[in-house]
């Protein structure tokens, strides 16, 4: 029970990759693999930055709202005729200051994350809305060539992916940085005691969470070719479902990146993906993906109370089989 | 040696609102010896040690650390002074490695680069986990390691912030006896170089093999200090309990009778409580007494159905209690628990007074077909109890109950359980925190209660409170019951012997 439990989302992996092959010979080749990574890459990157954002306990539900908002003033920017660049640096921009407004409430007035984020998520929304008139723009040409770019043979979006993942898993990983986060999460208090500055923790991953959502609005822009009204909708959840069944405890303090959120993003992506082969009716995708959601969160809180009843305090020293 | 003290308290005085916990506290501890502190709880050790720890601030006197004055205003001021608190509950990241753990504030980079210089992290730990004696690699997850091999990294880390005088908190109970003379030896090679330490528990045996002075405490004051020698154990047990001060318990009207109410029979929870037997009859008050881990709430917690057991089996007026009922069950079988945790588990702070006083009983007020509820009786059922636990009147029902004093909020919890009209209450140190005044009217609400018929099983760390109002006093200590007085035996001593820690014989 308990290495099932500890290696659950490996498992899974495999029990959908191979009941997908099963079901369809299409779905075990090359050309449908590479095409999973590169679709992966957008809600990975935002994933990623989600997964730093749990590893401290907190919930960041506001990266779908900042994709959107970010996609609506970049839209407007080259519907202006500015140059594709400035557009794109603008959005990485507004990511970084929409997380830092979430930052500011959360690690300077400490209001809980759901909550700042949520009325994030709303306001958000709203002021891109209100930016797009609530009406799709196309992007221009430019922009889609992001998408289908090449360099060595490698995809543009997988090869960006892949970097985050990289520097993230450093970071995590290698940096003090990266360790006192996962001491945040484990416990605050005692982080606040050994001398931690716990604000300044807090604050960047919300940061690096804004971040990580306008980078990942940019590849999905680009795969896209449109802003939509309903762009970027829901993608806070998948991301917080991505994490989770990459192994992210919501509870903090647990978590990676390689292979955590790669494999739970590529779970997602790997069962969009097999409907979409099979041609599943589509009604079914939400309850599907829905259904592997609650497996994860089902994991994981199974996993925390196994590991709280293993950390009870003991009072005797009784032998195991007394 | 030199003469400089390790550290000299001078005149420490605490209140906490306006209740006096320490009052004038005084000694000094040389460099490179050990202090045992003792005393029972509630003497003020704990407020004492955070103090030194920059956890709390005294209201009065002065600290000198190593001949320089000393004004900790958190415990990283502490800790920067060289002074390391392993407290009971250790303070680890479980889900760090043991290298991260101790150097995490600080830990080495390559040069300017953002990365941890892992060799160097490496080589540093290997060698204080070298000095504690701990054969382990310093990248293993902490969580991997037993209690005595974390209290060892706790140590370690007190040393890489290179302490000069550490407070060990009752460090050893959770360590089995190998563990413990593991840290016993590795604290006396502490010693030898010269780091002063202050070592605080109930086992008196420990503190005799491991100390060179004694403080004793009680109430807050010093009552006994000087070199260990001077003490045996019956004179440092004699000089924590003390005169018995006088205090006035309400007047025992009713009597205890020979009718089982409650009876638990060879009760035995896995590395919590062993083969626990007793009962409780109808109209008794029976105590127990134990010092702090001794297990008392966790049996509580068990009777009343929040945790398990494994085996034994709990009666409630003859009928057999079934293992997997929870509390709703059990409280239908006329149980009713106050808990220890007045302000998590007993009360919902925010809401209202008549809220929480009806939180138990709600069920009986809804009478409508409908099953809504009858403000009438309802409203009615408050009032009364109100006037029953004597709650002030200074405060109307709506108010939030956060705004109480904690006998006022105590008053609420007993109200809510009387209104459940419970045959056996449970209750876990229920004057905690509660002045003079209030107590003496709790008391008086135990002892109504028991004369009405119930059985009272009350848990409490102070002798006096037990031996004022109890029939008879069970102790336990180590997860066992260690002793059945009835009241014509109490005597403070013997209770106390009764409840301290024995060395286990494994």
């Amino acid at each position: 029970m308990n290495a099932l439990l500890r290696y659950a989302s490996p498992i899974l992996f495999v029990v959908v990759i191979a009941t997908f092959g099963v079901l369809s010979p299409k779905f075990m080749t090359a050309d449908n693999a590479l095409n999973i990574l590169v679709q992966s890459a957008p809600v990975g990157i935002v994933t990623i930055g989600m997964t730093f954002v749990l590893l401290t306990a907190s919930v960041d539900l506001s990266v779908g709202a900042i994709m959107f908002l970010a996609a609506a003033i970049a839209g407007k920017m080259l519907q202006a005729d500015m140059p594709l660049s400035v557009a794109l640096g603008a959005m990485l921009v507004i990511g970084v200051t929409s997380g830092g407004i979430n930052a500011a409430f959360i690690a300077r007035l400490r209001i809980a994350p759901f909550v700042v984020t949520l009325a994030f998520l709303f306001i958000g929304r709203g002021v891109a809305l209100t930016i797009t008139q609530t009406r799709a723009m196309n992007l221009p040409e430019s922009f889609l060539r992001l998408g289908s770019a090449r360099i060595v043979g490698v995809p543009l979006p997988l090869l960006i992916f892949g970097m985050m993942l990289l520097i993230a898993h450093a970071t995590l990983t290698r940096t003090p940085f990266g360790r006192q986060l996962y001491a945040l999460g484990h416990n605050p208090v005692t982080a606040r005691k050994a001398g931690l500055n716990t604000s300044l923790l807090l604050a960047s991953v919300f940061l690096i969470s804004g971040f990580c959502a306008a980078l990942g609005a940019i590849l999905s822009l680009a795969q896209l070719g449109a802003v939509s009204p309903k762009f970027g909708e829901a993608y806070e959840f998948k991301a917080i479902a991505a994490a989770v069944l990459g192994g992210a405890s919501l509870f903090g303090g647990r978590g990676t990146v390689l292979p955590g959120t790669l494999l739970g993003v590529v779970l997602i992506q790997s069962v969009e993906a097999g409907l979409v082969i099979l041609n599943a009716d589509p009604y079914l995708y939400p309850i599907i993906t829905a259904a592997i959601i609650f497996i994860a969160v089902l994991i994981d809180s199974g996993r925390n109370t196994l590991l709280e009843r293993l950390g009870r305090r003991r009072i005797r020293n009784d032998s195991a089989q007394a | 040696m030199n003469t400089i003290s390790a550290i000299e308290f001078s005149g420490i005085s605490k209140s906490f609102a306006g209740v006096p916990v320490l009052r004038g506290i005084s000694f000094k501890l040389g460099a490179g010896r050990t202090l045992g502190l003792v005393g029972e709880n509630g003497a003020g050790k704990s407020t004492l040690m955070n103090i030194l720890g920059g956890n709390l601030l005294p209201d009065t006197g002065g600290m000198v650390l190593g001949g320089t004055p000393y004004t900790p205003q958190d415990p990283t001021d502490a800790a920067r002074a060289g002074v390391a608190f392993i407290h009971q509950e250790l303070n680890l990241f479980a889900n760090l490695s043991i290298a991260e753990n101790l150097f995490l504030a600080a830990l080495p980079r390559m040069g300017s680069m953002p990365w941890i210089d892992r060799r160097a992290l490496h080589d540093r730990t290997a060698t204080l986990l070298g000095q504690v004696g701990l054969a382990i690699a310093p990248e293993t997850l902490v969580e991997q390691l037993s209690a005595g091999e974390r209290q060892l990294v706790e140590i370690a880390r007190a040393l890489a912030l290179e302490a000069r005088l550490i407070i060990l908190d009752e460090p050893t109970t959770s360590l089995s006896v190998r563990e413990t003379e593991t840290l016993f030896s590795l604290l006396r090679r502490l010693q030898a170089r010269g780091i002063a330490l202050i070592y605080i528990s109930h086992l008196l045996e420990h503190v005799r093999q491991l100390c060179h002075d004694l403080v004793v405490l009680r109430d807050g004051e010093v009552v006994a200090q000087g070199p260990i020698e001077a003490y045996d154990t019956p004179a440092i047990i004699s000089a924590m309990v003390g005169r018995s001060l006088t205090r006035l318990y309400p007047e025992r009207r009713g009597a205890s009778t020979t009718v089982p109410l409650l009876e638990v029979r060879s009760l035995t929870q896995l590395h919590i409580v062993r083969d626990i037997s007793f009962t409780v009859h109808r109209g008794e008050v029976l105590g127990i007494f134990g010092l702090m881990g001794a297990g008392r709430s966790e049996l509580a917690r068990i009777l009343f159905g929040l945790d398990s057991a494994q085996y034994g089996e709990v009666r409630m007026r003859e009928k057999v209690i079934n293992r997997r009922e929870g509390p709703r069950e059990r409280m239908e079988r006329g149980l009713a628990f106050l808990t220890e945790d007045r302000r998590h588990e007993g009360l919902c702070l925010e809401a209202s007074i008549a809220d929480n006083l009806a939180l138990v009983s709600l069920r009986e007020h809804a009478r409508t077909p409908l099953r809504l509820l009858d403000r009438n009786t309802w409203q009615q059922a408050i009032s009364t109890i109100r006037a029953a636990v004597r709650l002030t009147a200074k405060v109307s029902d709506a108010q939030s109950v956060q705004t109480l004093s904690g006998g006022n909020q105590q008053k609420v919890i007993l109200g809510k359980w009387l209104l459940a009209k419970p045959e056996v209450l449970i209750l876990d140190e229920p004057t905690r925190g509660v002045d003079v005044g209030a107590r003496f009217e709790l008391y008086q609400l135990i002892l109504d209660l028991a004369d009405r018929g119930a059985g009272v099983l009350m848990i409490s760390s102070e002798i006096e409170e037990l031996t004022g109002l109890c029939d008879r006093i069970l102790v336990m200590s180590q997860g066992e019951i260690r002793g059945n007085f009835p009241r014509t035996e109490f005597s403070r001593e013997r209770l106390l012997v009764a409840a301290l820690p024995r060395e286990a014989h494994a």
